[in-house]
């Protein structure tokens, strides 16, 4: 397979930034894993299909709107009413052709279309409060839901992994100008990148 | 303005992409009635008030929805998962 190079090029600047009175409030980093596919259900299938990844990935996955599941080796998420974006090792894609019948849905492999970024740490929902106008609050927003929202025009793909701790997948063509906006709206809670 | 998806919950009318007005009927594809055509293509009504709309939840969950908004107040009255809707013999684009 074709290997693949992270697009953050040289914006990714390891290191602290930004406004570190009060220590880095987040640390970002690129957590692309070596597998992301999209399920996608046929109408009135997402029941089965919710079944079929569980099955597959071995998380305890729902098909209630906005649901996910974190694990060791795999993650899931709802991104629409018929779709999850699963993540996992290089044999998700063939576990996951095994597992969904061609009758219950179809399968997108993006590993090459999309890259994962973390945002992690006790000012993780301020920040991520400035990009997207939706709820970070761990009331409305719980540890392994997901939410399909966008920043201008950069759809992002963001799921709860921790308490405080996101991770968002973006296109990976427009990888780099969102790092550059994260980086930015970091700069005010001081900021780590981590490899 | 905020407008409730069916699968995402209440977002930002930003997020979203207008498809139309969700009122009208296509004539029968086979008609040949240059009149329903022209009334189907053309003729809207533009109420001031109550009015059913496609959009698109373009930066989100991307599912096409018909939303009932008032034109006069921006006021949403409710909105559900087109499919469903054109499922249940609703009207199609």
């Amino acid at each position: 397979m074709v290997e693949r190079i992270s697009p953050l090029g040289a914006a990714f600047r390891p290191g602290r930034h930004g406004n570190l009175t009060a220590g880095p409030g987040v640390q970002l980093a690129e957590v692309t894993p070596p597998a992301i596919v999209e399920a996608a259900a046929w109408p009135g299938q997402k029941e089965a299909l919710a079944r079929a990844v569980a099955g597959a990935t071995g998380l305890a996955l729902s098909a209630l709107p906005n649901a996910g599941a974190v694990g060791e080796q795999a993650t899931a998420f709802s991104i629409g009413p018929h779709r999850f974006l699963v993540t996992g090792g290089d044999d998700l894609t063939a576990r996951l052709t095994e597992a969904v019948p061609l009758e219950t849905g179809t399968l997108t492999d993006l590993s090459h279309g999309r890259i994962a970024l973390r945002v992690a740490g006790p000012r993780a929902e301020w920040v991520l409060s400035k990009l997207f106008a939706i709820d970070f609050a761990a009331a409305a927003f719980p540890v392994a839901e997901g939410r399909a929202t966008a920043h201008h025009d950069v759809l992002a793909q963001i799921q709860r992994t921790g308490p405080d701790r996101f991770d968002l997948f973006v296109f990976r063509s427009l990888a780099r100008a969102f790092w550059e906006s994260l980086c930015a709206a970091s700069e005010e809670a001081g900021y780590e990148v981590v490899r | 303005m905020l407008i409730p998806c069916p699968h995402c919950g209440p977002r930002d009318v930003q997020e979203f992409s207008y498809q139309g007005d969700a009122t009208r009927k296509r004539p029968d594809p086979a008609s040949t009635d240059v009149h329903a055509w022209h009334a189907y293509v053309y003729d809207r009504p533009n109420p001031a008030g109550p009015h059913r709309e496609y959009w698109q939840h373009i930066g989100g969950c991307r599912a096409h929805i018909v939303v009932e908004r008032d034109t006069l107040s921006h006021e949403v009255l409710g909105a559900a998962f087109a499919s469903d809707l054109s499922n249940q013999g609703g009207t199609r684009p």
